[in-house]
């Protein structure tokens, strides 16, 4: 069975080396393979899963090793797999939504002319991020990491004619980077600390090392794990992201990307628990999403950057309680799988309905479309329930218990105050879901001609639009329709199943510890007060939006609104301090290189420069003066040596 | 034997040899100069092989003497060549060897 788990990454490398070096040949048929190998990947992810669950809790790791990578005498590192409970989750995820994606994407990039290589960076995506997932050490963990960062650069600028999809995808990179050498630092410290940078001898070490060094790797991991999940600070990627097909949205946001930063803190979980001060800032970092991106998400009127704003604020959700140690991990982990169910299931259904308007995104011209497009509607529908956590559904199970857990946080005012926020979070969720869900499929047609050819930059390509036509909407094909409906199923029955006498927690508890939170209020009342302030949520929607009609263009709005419209003034501050400073920076070491370096260089020179030239006036060719010098020379040296000898 | 005498005249004829070599423009006087010079030097030999009563002394001035003609044959050369491409014996109108 070990032998299966290199497979696992190898078939979607297969398919994007395939099908990025396959040429035009496979115009035709490459997006089959591409989901084909997806598949295959998740059909052995299925049989070692099925082949986990015969044996017992403490038997189910699995390790393959490879072969050795770095071969050099105190520096080991292999291409070494290892699968345990948490891979294995992570793995079923990747495959499964990636594989629905996948044949999503046939129908939805049909009239892309480079859909051969759409397919080959998808199949490049996941062969990251399972590389990621599987790796049995850091080192080889970073690998699929940045593998991550590069297949996510292909995809958000996979439309790279649109100047502003060149510039989100640089972005993206950018801002990853800075995560990125966090997590480098953090490797390099550990192997300086421990030597090594497998998992189990790191993570098992980490009571003999000083709280300060762990301190320090656990600070370096959160940092990584904010750029790659989008959390502040680095967060400003997401919003741009969606430049990119909105198939890749889902991908990025539901199965691989911005659950890498999670799975990272969970598995480094050892790390964590001996640094209580580095767990206290992912809390941190973590509530300061989840109200980060739901504001944002209230004041969008792009479809897709509302649900951007949702993911930015259901993984502060999880991060804060990865945050939380052995009470949060498990439900971190359930939050992850069940928001992969109703995140891709939304972004599907939005794409879905972009499909059919014209590729149009802005929500305060669709409408009325439940009648139009039903089946996209019913699943969107199931997935806004989901997400909102209804009584019932998915989110509800998984959002519940980190409101719980985050209320364990201790028994003082921390636990009210992370508590309280997780318990907003969820109110705030349900406004602008259910606002995304009135302005798109109720309340009157607003629907607006398709935009002139000079403004057609937010047209996708392949797309027949004609300037000045209405939209007609309809339902999307068969391909784009299915995995919604799986999608939708799971959004609906995965968390139910998962809490079945704690099944999902069980499954995890070897890997990540598990401890019952001890709340400061009784869990009854915590679940009541959740569904109450869902309630008030959705009331305030329909009243703000159900009730009236609704504005075509945007109202000037609140100072608030104004500021979340530009993603709470993000890039603002970005360019203001970063860039800005930057540039003061960079002016300044540059006058510095000037005046004072190439001063010192250029006076050196100089100062040669004229010495010489003097010099050189000795050598004026007159032997007789020559003469005078060799006498003068010999005349100087007899007198010292005379005085020489005299002394 | 006291020497003092004829090192006097060594020293001056070196003298007269030097300055005449430093002050003088015209190459053969300058040649004729060194002659003096080297003449100065084989007399201080000559007085000090005679003050030691060996052949030292001698034996060099004799050295001093054969490379001095082989000396000259070279520099007349050198001379007789300039002289016929610049028309002058001066040695400062020889000036082109400078930066």
């Amino acid at each position: 069975m070990e032998n299966l788990i290199a497979l696992l990454v190898a078939a979607p490398l297969l398919g994007a080396a395939v099908l990025l070096c396959g040429g035009r040949r496979l115009d035709r048929t490459g997006h089959w393979l591409g989901t084909l190998l997806a598949a295959a990947s998740f059909v052995i992810g299925a049989v070692l899963f099925a082949d986990m669950l015969g044996k017992g809790a403490e038997e189910r790791a699995l390790h393959q090793r490879l072969f050795s990578w770095v071969p050099v005498e105190g520096f080991q590192a292999d291409i070494a797999f290892q699968l345990d409970q948490l891979s294995m989750t992570f793995v079923l995820l990747i495959t499964g939504v990636g594989t629905l994606i996948h044949i999503y994407s046939i129908g939805y990039m049909e009239h892309d002319e480079r859909r051969r290589r759409f397919f080959g960076y998808l199949n490049l995506f996941l062969a990251a991020m399972l590389l990621l997932v599987l790796a049995d050490n850091y080192l080889l963990l970073y690998m699929g990491w940045e593998g991550v960062g590069l297949a996510s650069y292909l995809l958000i600028g996979f439309w790279q004619h649109k100047p502003s999809a060149a510039t989100a995808a640089k972005k993206a990179f950018l801002v990853n980077r800075v995560g990125d050498m966090g997590l480098s630092i953090a490797i390099m410290l550990m192997f300086t600390t421990f030597g090594t940078f497998a998992f189990g001898p790191v993570l098992e070490s980490t009571s003999d090392t000083s709280e300060g060094m762990l301190t320090a790797i656990g600070l370096m991991l959160l940092l990584a794990a904010c750029g790659k999940s989008a959390q502040v600070p680095l967060q400003s990627w997401l919003g741009d992201a969606m430049e990119g097909p909105t198939p890749v949205s889902a991908l990025i946001h539901a199965a691989t990307m911005v659950t890498a930063g999670v799975y990272l803190i969970v598995r480094s979980g050892a790390i964590f628990n001996a640094a209580p001060d580095a767990q206290l800032a992912v809390v941190i970092v973590g509530a300061v999403t989840l109200l980060f991106g739901a504001i944002v998400g209230c004041a969008k009127d792009d479809i897709k950057k509302a649900l951007a704003g949702s993911t930015m604020s259901q993984i502060g959700y999880m991060i804060l309680a990865a945050g939380l140690g052995p009470i949060g991990y498990a439900f971190a982990i359930m939050h992850l799988v069940t928001h992969g169910f109703f995140k891709a299931g939304l972004f599907l259904g939005a794409g879905s309905v972009m499909h059919g308007m014209n590729d149009e995104v802005d929500m305060r011209k669709y409408g009325g479309l439940r009648t139009y497009m039903p089946i996209t509607f019913v699943t969107f529908g199931l997935g806004y329930l989901a997400i909102i956590g209804f009584p019932g559904l998915s989110g509800f199970w998984s959002k519940d218990k980190i409101i719980e857990a985050a209320f364990a946080y201790d028994d003082g005012i921390r636990g009210w105050i992370f508590g309280g926020v997780a318990l907003l979070g969820a109110g705030i969720t349900a406004f602008y879901m259910t606002r995304v869900m009135i302005l798109t499929f109720f309340g009157e047609k607003r629907w607006q001609p398709a935009p002139d050819p000079d403004r057609t930059a937010s047209v996708e390509p392949g797309v027949d639009v004609t300037p000045g036509e209405m939209p007609h909407p309809h339902e999307s094909p068969r391909s784009m329709t299915i995995p919604m409906i799986v999608l939708a199923f799971g959004s609906v029955f995965a968390g139910g199943l998962f809490s079945l006498n704690e099944a999902f927690v069980t499954w995890l508890e070897p890997v990540t510890q598990f401890e019952h939170p001890h709340p400061v209020i009784s869990v009854p009342a915590i679940t009541a007060s959740t569904v109450v302030v869902l309630l008030i949520g959705v009331a305030i929607a329909w009243v703000m939006y159900g009730r009236r009609p609704v504005p075509v263009t945007a109202p000037r709005g609140s100072l608030l609104t104004r500021a979340a419209r530009r993603d709470l003034l993000q890039d603002d501050f970005n360019h203001v301090v970063l860039v800005r400073g930057g540039e003061h920076l960079t002016r300044s070491l540059v006058y510095v290189d000037h005046t004072l370096v190439d001063g010192v260089v250029n006076g050196t020179a100089a100062s040669f420069g004229g010495l010489s030239g003097r010099l050189r006036k000795l050598q004026n060719g007159y032997a007789r003066s020559y003469a005078v010098s060799m006498f003068g020379g010999t005349a100087i040296l007899i007198a010292a040596t005379l005085l020489m000898r005299g002394v | 034997m006291n020497p003092v005498n004829y090192l006097y005249l060594a020293a001056l004829l070196f003298t007269i040899g030097a300055a005449g070599v430093l002050i003088r423009r015209n190459a053969i006087v300058v040649f004729m100069c060194i002659e003096l010079m080297l003449n100065a030097c084989n007399l201080a030999f000559v007085a000090f092989s005679r003050m030691h009563g060996n052949l030292d002394g001698q034996i060099i001035a004799f050295f001093t003497m054969v490379v001095a003609a082989a000396e000259v044959v070279v520099g007349l050369a050198i001379i007789v060549s300039l002289f016929r491409s610049r028309h002058s014996a001066s040695v400062d109108d020889a000036s082109l060897m400078k930066l």
